[in-house]
């Protein structure tokens, strides 16, 4: 045993290991050096934990954790990079789902005995954790059917949603009260059921709710939330550690949250009460300069016009993790580069289905990120690009964002790349984006498609080039 | 339906309206194809080539003109072969109708329907049948290759064992499609090619090809007109022009001149006196010579000797140049009837809801439809139409709105003090100065890394297992067990999640 200060200084010590971390996450350089801290910090706390506070039953628990362990790494090594988003949705479903067990088992063994003001308080405590948690774990499970495709991509749409919404909400409340009152009196566990299923509710319903230009709001949103669960797991515990751990997973959830929703220029009110991706009321496509011929070509040509490029810009989006052509675009990337042609990507931040999801993608392809850029980098440099490459993306690169008020995506940041010479759009068919608009950069006169599997298509440029 | 191609009978004409390869196309639209023996002869096509391609070969102009229901022509029909046209044919050439009117009017009274390939208008569709330019392009090409063998000199710089020979020095005016065509030719065979258009707008491609384009000391005035063509300019534009041509006249060695506006004379650009000027052994190829040349001593279809200076004012450059010139109209050709043919069953359909087509058809059932109403849409880059800038609405940062977002935090926080005991203020303290420090360090994190930010947040909001290690030494069994379970479950977010953001991390590399 190792006495409470000890465990404390380690707790400390944990924290600041954990701030470390997530700093050094600013740059590459350091992002590895973070990652240690924070298996360094997570080992010292578990260390001190289960050295300093637990008493007894140290077999359960380190079988507990060695199978856990195992399963996590073996579940980390097998992951395919297009497959991140779905492995993180799932990974934030544990952490609700363990704020949810761990509120229970609180809730039926208190541990220290409270009276009063402290009760109430540690009563809301409670139930905040397991509310938020429940929340976390549904949606999360849901966010994962979604990602793999086991759940349809397209929002769900109740009649009413919004009173639905408002009604779990006014339940949730009524329920907390019933559960603190009655906790007082030594009950209160009917309520807190009630109120775990009305919040698992709420988080499939929130979720269903939102389509696929959506996931990456709600997949940093259910970030946060876990960090929001575990801030008041360790209230209710009165644990600073977990506090200061939950209030960083937290507030960085929310950051994300926000830059993908100004990414989007949508309220995040808006992109949570769903339904973005059902086009609205006003049809763009009824604008006259929307009618135009679709130009077609072939890889072979498409060969021939990076060949004779000297800027190519390649904006990738959910079609190359979809079709898996990361690698064939690094293929494509060294060759031209060989040749001395200036490759550079243009990555917009919600391209994929989760923050960072093409970044991540090219460094699995080993894709060398200083050519890898962030859409304010390189829209001003459209003009000077012979050749742009979008592969599998559409909203992203959707002029009407600019210039059509009416347009769903109005005012949403895009790549500019029809301000380029040449575009070509590597797309399955001529179907919409997730936003359900029609793109008119598909008619301009400098842009040509090259319909079928992103991956196909690119084998044959690579073959031809 | 039956297509008809006779020969030219156009003193020097050697092109012709169709290849064999486009009969072959032709022929899969569902029409039957006859060929006047010996019409691609002069072009190198032979009677054999076209009979393979599935052609009938018939001996006689007039059988040709009889029996066929469309005739393809390159030059504009002459008066005998007008008088051969009838009501139920129709006829697609070149035709001239503002230099042609009493052609028109006996056409429009034959009751055809005429087709001229000099008035398909500009615009981006018709693009594929715009056989003035595919002819500008062989003109441009072929004056280089008229220049160079009137030039006794390489176009490109040597230095060999017996001296050192100078680059030739080429300036094109006008860079227009037959321009660039030029520029084209003349880098290609290693000139200095430099390049004057009144039009700005055309700085970007002459330069896309290496030429060096001259600029006017002058106040910019758009020679752009409708179409993309050139418009006449001001006295002074053209004073300025003129003083930039004479002093260039004395450097360089040939002059390729290809200004025209339509529906005008070609301008005067090249006087006697630049001429003059001009080194022994210069040569000046005018592209405009047809329509009175830009040089002033041009004479049409000639070359001129004058002060040791070749000026070459052929006008029938194109069809120097037969072969290639036919394959590129009779394609031009094929391309507008594949349009006129949306059933490809071999029936010709004169549409004149289509822009392309109703701006070529001059006359059709005995009414002269010439000129065409204006085009709607312009060739040349449209300049006014740009974007409307989305009105960025500059939010000031309103100063009441944190005013009063603070205000009532700070009330919200004055109640929980009110309430709570200082126990529990002590862990709202570590709370709020947690979300500030989260709030800094986050936003330095790189936007390429977001995704291996969620993933190490994971892994350390897993750090929630302590709430169930607290809990796995409690001696209730049912809460042993649950917190045996969330250990299981935190451990496999807390080894996963660090686990796979290391595996991104290694990923990433310069």
């Amino acid at each position: 045993m190792i006495s409470a200060g000890i465990v404390t200084v380690s707790y400390i010590a944990a924290t600041i290991l954990f701030i470390l971390a997530l700093g050094g996450l600013s740059s590459q350089e350091t992002a590895r050096r973070g990652n240690w801290y924070g298996i360094t910090g997570m080992t010292i706390a578990l260390l001190a934990t289960i050295f300093g506070v637990v008493t007894q039953n140290y077999t359960t628990l380190m079988v507990a954790l060695l199978i856990g362990g195992s399963i996590g790494i073996v579940l980390a090594r097998r992951i395919q990079m297009t497959q991140m988003p779905e492995l993180v949705a799932s990974l934030h479903s544990l952490v609700g789902l363990a704020a949810v067990t761990v509120g229970f088992a609180n809730f039926m063994h208190p541990g220290v005995h409270l009276e009063g003001v402290e009760l109430t308080i540690h009563g809301i405590e409670t139930y905040l954790g397991v509310l938020i948690g429940a929340i976390t774990f549904s949606g999360s499970i849901i966010a994962f059917g979604k990602l793999s495709g086991r759940i349809g991509g397209k929002p769900l749409m109740l009649p009413m949603r919004h009173w639905l919404n408002l009604a779990l909400l006014l339940g949730a409340i009524w329920f907390g009260r019933e559960f603190v009152l009655q906790s007082a009196a030594g009950g209160g566990m009917d309520a807190l059921i009630i109120m775990t299923v009305i919040a698992l509710l709420f988080g499939i319903h929130m979720v269903m709710a939102i389509g696929g230009a959506g996931m990456p709001v709600v997949v940093s949103m259910l970030n946060s939330y876990s960090g929001w669960a575990a801030a008041a797991t360790g209230f209710m515990l009165g644990n600073d550690l977990l506090i200061v751990t939950g209030a960083l997973v937290g507030s960085s959830g929310a950051i994300l949250s926000y830059i993908m929703c100004r990414a989007m220029n949508r309220k995040f009110i808006a992109v949570i009460a769903g339904g973005f991706g059902t086009g609205g009321g006003t049809l763009v496509a009824d604008s006259a300069e929307l009618q135009g011929e679709v130009v077609p070509i072939s890889a072979v040509d498409v060969a021939a016009l990076l060949k004779d490029a000297k800027e190519v810009m390649i904006i990738p989006g959910y079609g190359m993790a979809v079709a898996r052509a990361q690698h064939t675009v690094n293929e494509i990337t060294k060759v031209l580069r060989a040749k001395k042609i200036n490759v550079r990507f243009g990555i917009h931040p919600v391209a994929g289905r989760m923050p960072g999801h093409m970044n991540v993608l090219l460094a699995e392809a080993r894709v060398p990120y200083d050519i890898v850029f962030e859409m304010d980098e390189i829209n001003d440099d459209f003009p000077d690009v012979d050749v742009s490459v979008v592969i599998g993306a559409n909203d992203i690169v959707n002029p009407s964002a600019l210039d059509e008020p009416n347009s769903p995506i109005a005012g949403m940041p895009v790549l500019e790349c029809w301000k380029g010479k040449s575009t070509i759009v590597l797309k399955r068919s001529m179907a919409t984006g997730y936003a359900g608009v029609q793109n008119p950069l598909f008619f301009k006169e400098n842009t040509q498609m090259l319909f079928g599997d992103a991956k196909e298509t690119l084998d044959e440029v690579l073959k031809a080039l | 339906m039956k297509i008809g191609v006779p020969r030219e009978n156009h003193d020097g004409e050697r092109r012709v309206a169709t290849t064999p390869d486009v009969a072959s196309q032709l022929i899969k639209l569902g029409y039957s194809v006859a060929v006047e023996k010996g019409a691609g002869t002069a072009a190198s096509y032979s009677d054999a080539a076209y009979e393979e391609a599935g052609c009938e070969i018939l001996s006689s102009a007039r059988d040709i003109w009889k029996q066929s229901d469309i005739i393809l022509k390159v030059r504009g029909p002459d008066k005998k072969e007008a008088g051969r046209l009838r009501a139920d044919q129709t006829l697609i050439s070149f035709l001239w109708p503002a230099q042609n009117p009493k052609l028109l009017q006996q056409l429009t009274a034959t009751g055809a329907t005429v087709l001229a390939m000099d008035s398909v208008p500009r615009i981006s569709r018709a693009q594929k049948m715009d056989a003035l330019s595919s002819m500008a392009n062989i003109a441009g090409y072929r004056a280089v290759v008229e220049a160079a063998q009137h030039f006794g000199r390489f176009f490109t710089g040597q230095i060999t064992a017996a001296g050192k020979v100078p680059p030739a020095k080429v300036l094109v005016i006008g860079a227009g499609v037959a321009g660039l065509a030029a520029i084209g030719a003349a880098k290609s065979m290693g000139a200095i090619v430099r390049a004057f258009d009144t039009r700005p707008e055309v700085k970007e491609q002459v330069e896309s090809m290496d030429a060096e384009f001259l600029m006017l000391d002058f106040d910019d005035e758009d020679g752009s007109g409708e179409g993309g063509y050139a418009k006449i300019m001001s006295e002074e534009f053209i004073k300025a022009e003129m003083a930039l041509f004479a002093e260039q006249a004395k450097e360089v060695d040939i002059i390729i001149t290809t200004a025209l506006i339509p529906g005008k004379p070609a301008p005067r650009l090249i006087t006697a006196d630049m001429v003059r000027s001009m080194k022994d052994g210069s040569v000046i190829v005018d592209l405009a010579a047809e329509q009175g040349g830009n040089c002033e001593l041009t004479q049409p279809d000639k070359v001129v000797q004058t002060d040791g200076v070749s000026i070459i004012g052929y006008t029938d450059l194109p069809s120097r140049l037969a072969a290639q010139a036919s394959q590129l109209y009779a394609t031009n050709l094929r391309h507008m009837l594949t349009d006129m043919t949306p059933g490809k069953d071999g029936q010709i359909v004169v549409d004149m809801e289509d822009e392309a087509i109703r701006g070529a058809t001059v006359c059709k059932d005995g009414e002269t439809t010439w000129p065409p109403p204006a085009p709607k849409l312009s060739a040349a880059p449209p300049q006014a139409v740009s974007a409307p800038v989305p009105e960025v609405v500059e939010e000031k940062p309103s100063v009441s709105g944190p005013i009063i977002a603070m205000a009532l935090a700070g009330l919200a926080l004055l109640g929980l003090g009110a309430v709570a005991p200082p126990s529990f203020m002590a862990h709202f303290t570590v709370f709020v100065l947690s979300c500030f420090i989260g709030y800094m360090v986050i936003w330095n994190v790189s936007p390429a890394l977001h995704t291996p930010l969620m993933s190490v947040t994971n892994a350390i909001s897993s750090i929630i297992v302590i709430g169930a290690l607290l809990q796995v030494s409690v001696a209730n069994e049912t809460i042993m067990w649950i917190a045996a379970f969330t250990i299981l479950i935190t451990s496999i977010n807390i080894a996963g999640g660090f686990a796979v953001t290391y595996r991104m991390l290694d990923m990433f590399r310069k």
